[in-house]
């Protein structure tokens, strides 16, 4: 480009006063006009997260309305958990979420033992302190992968997602399995952890620190994503109440909400951390926030394999878990996922089986209600941008 | 928390209040109660993070609860404010007014558990279930298995087998008295 034709650019300003007119603080939208176009971006796109789609409203190339559609995914968790006792219920509760199953796991595990009553040994807490900040771990690499690729930086995303596998090798030697562990059971942990363990994990996070350093300079440092994502899907902080934002989407609007430090569980209060929080509001300071607590999370592995206890139980005592029975009652357990708030909101009617589950994914409001305020009037081509800066995860919307 | 639960006894008949947690209460209040308290508890005691409204089906007591869960930041503590409503006539007042998100779970109320709430955005939309002509599938009474055998059929050649029988008979033959396979009470 010239100089003279930038310059042009720079005073051309468009006319705003025409479309889309306002009706009810709504947009008016006549497709016979001419002047729109609708625009499927999903349910099968890289660069929407999940199978979800969009189905946006275009001026040229400007966002005039967004929609969220879900449903591609939808396989009924919470029906399929009223029919299934307690025990047959914790091996599908992590297959909620792929990239981050373990919060999963643990919530429903510690719904029921809150419900029936029973306090899990000192060492399980501990070892799923260390599998929540692992999961965490492997959900915000993958996540960076993603920002980076989305907005055609695709070599970000191999670091990050081969180091991932790394992280995955660990999980397997711990609970044999890379993807869904299914390793918090009702009661403590299935297993201890294997001879070694506390070492590799050690050697990861230094090999982990380096790949991040390098990040730093290829990512943060660059030109092109910080001009891309600074102004982008703006959360003002009186936005955060209103529609419900939690995790780092939050965080990064100067709210101080982590569960963590909030509602402490498991051993959080004896780790030393801090809220990690930015005033941006933007697409870069989520992104920082996030890199931010990549670290945090770096930092309280080492914490966690220094304090870990080698000897002790790892599973407390349950009946018989065929005829296990939970007491009439209800509650609600949350974690901080890297998404944000996650819930478990169990009611036991004092059978076999649940009388409901319900799992309150931190991204169902970022992905529709949250999206489809802030993707108007922004360009096309920042679409998966967006998604991925407010982390969406589809099959936590639609259970 | 007990000063609020005071000040909301002074205003409104409140017919349980259950303490689950130090960080975590439940109350159950009247329906008509219901847009009065969360408007209070969002404007007065700082309550203003809705995490999630959600039904229960009571299908015996023929009376859907809803649970809407509410968070204040400063003192940290999570309210879940219970209403039961009538089966039959499954209707609630909308809060979209007070938290922008509300629409989307009173959507998927509408959908999932078929309790209508007038004068929400969406409401009639479909959320995930796009041409359902079913009765809404979260309520007790639906039946995944009969649905299922209904709407879908076994590929051509395959026979079916009755699980317990085929355990029974196939896999554990050699032990008859096995104690995991047909209890009386499963």
């Amino acid at each position: 480009m010239t100089k003279q034709s930038k310059s042009k650019y720079n005073n051309f300003k468009v006319d705003r006063s025409k479309f889309p007119e306002m009706e009810n603080g709504k947009p008016v939208i006549d497709l016979d006009s001419h002047k729109y176009t609708k625009l499927w971006q999903g349910p099968q796109h890289p660069g929407v997260t999940g199978n979800m789609a969009i189905e946006l409203t275009i001026n040229g190339d400007e966002i005039v309305q967004a929609k969220t559609h879900v449903g591609y995914l939808h396989r009924g968790f919470e029906k399929l958990l009223e029919r299934r006792k307690y025990i047959q219920g914790f091996t599908i509760v992590c297959r909620i979420c792929v990239p981050e199953p373990d919060t999963n796991e643990y919530l429903y595990s510690a719904a029921v033992e809150e419900l029936a009553g029973i306090e899990i040994p000192k060492k399980a807490k501990w070892i799923r302190t260390l599998n929540l900040e692992m999961s965490r771990l492997a959900s915000f690499l993958m996540w960076l992968g993603g920002q980076a690729g989305s907005l055609g930086m695709g070599v970000i995303g191999q670091w990050t997602v081969g180091m991932r596998d790394f992280w995955l090798d660990l999980f397997e030697e711990m609970t044999g399995g890379r993807i869904y562990h299914m390793y918090m059971i009702p009661g403590g942990v299935r297993k201890d952890l294997p001879e070694g363990f506390v070492e590799r994990a050690k050697e990861l996070i230094v090999e982990t620190r380096k790949l991040l350093f390098d990040i730093e300079k290829a990512l943060f440092n660059n030109a092109i994503f910080k001009s891309r994502l600074k102004g982008l899907g703006i959360i003002p902080p009186e936005m955060v109440d209103e529609y419900g934002i939690v995790g780092a989407n939050a965080r990064a609007s100067g709210k101080e909400y982590d569960v963590r430090m909030n509602n402490p569980y498991l051993k959080y209060p004896e780790l030393d951390m801090k809220m990690i929080t930015s005033t941006g509001g933007d697409a870069f300071a989520r992104a920082e926030v996030r890199y931010q607590e990549i670290h945090q999370t770096l930092d309280l592995i080492s914490q966690i394999l220094d304090k870990l206890p080698r000897e002790g139980e790892i599973q407390a005592k349950i009946p018989n878990v065929v005829n296990w029975k939970i007491p009439t009652g209800e509650t609600y357990v949350k974690a901080e996922s890297t998404r944000g708030e996650h819930g478990f909101y169990v009611v036991s009617d004092g059978t076999k089986y649940p009388r409901r589950v319900f799992n309150r994914g931190a991204s169902y409001t970022h992905a529709i209600s949250v999206f489809e305020k802030l993707a108007i009037n922004r360009s096309i081509s920042d679409t998966a941008a967006l998604l991925v800066s407010l982390q969406t995860c589809p099959p936590e919307i639609e259970r | 928390m007990e000063h609020i639960i005071n000040r909301l006894k002074q205003k409104i008949e409140i017919e349980s209040i259950i303490n689950q947690r130090a960080d975590l209460y439940f109350i159950t209040i009247k329906e008509e109660h219901l847009e009065l308290v969360l408007s209070y508890l969002k404007q007065q005691e700082n309550f203003t993070h809705l995490a999630f409204l959600q039904a229960v089906d009571f299908i015996e007591d023929n009376k859907f609860q809803l649970t809407y869960m509410l968070y204040n930041y400063d003192i940290k503590v999570n309210l879940g404010i219970k209403v039961f409503i009538d089966r039959d006539k499954s209707e609630m007042v909308s809060i979209h007014k007070l938290w922008a998100h509300a629409w989307q779970y009173q959507r998927e109320l509408k959908e999932m558990f078929g309790i209508n709430f007038p004068g929400s955005p969406k409401v009639d939309e479909s959320f995930v279930l796009e041409g359902w002509e079913e009765i809404p599938p979260m309520k007790r009474e639906f039946d995944t298995l009969a649905y299922s055998e209904k709407t879908f059929y076994q590929r051509p050649g395959r026979t079916k087998n009755d699980p317990k029988k085929y355990m029974k008979e196939k896999l554990y033959k050699k032990f008859p008295q096995s104690t995991t396979v047909g209890r009386k009470d499963d």
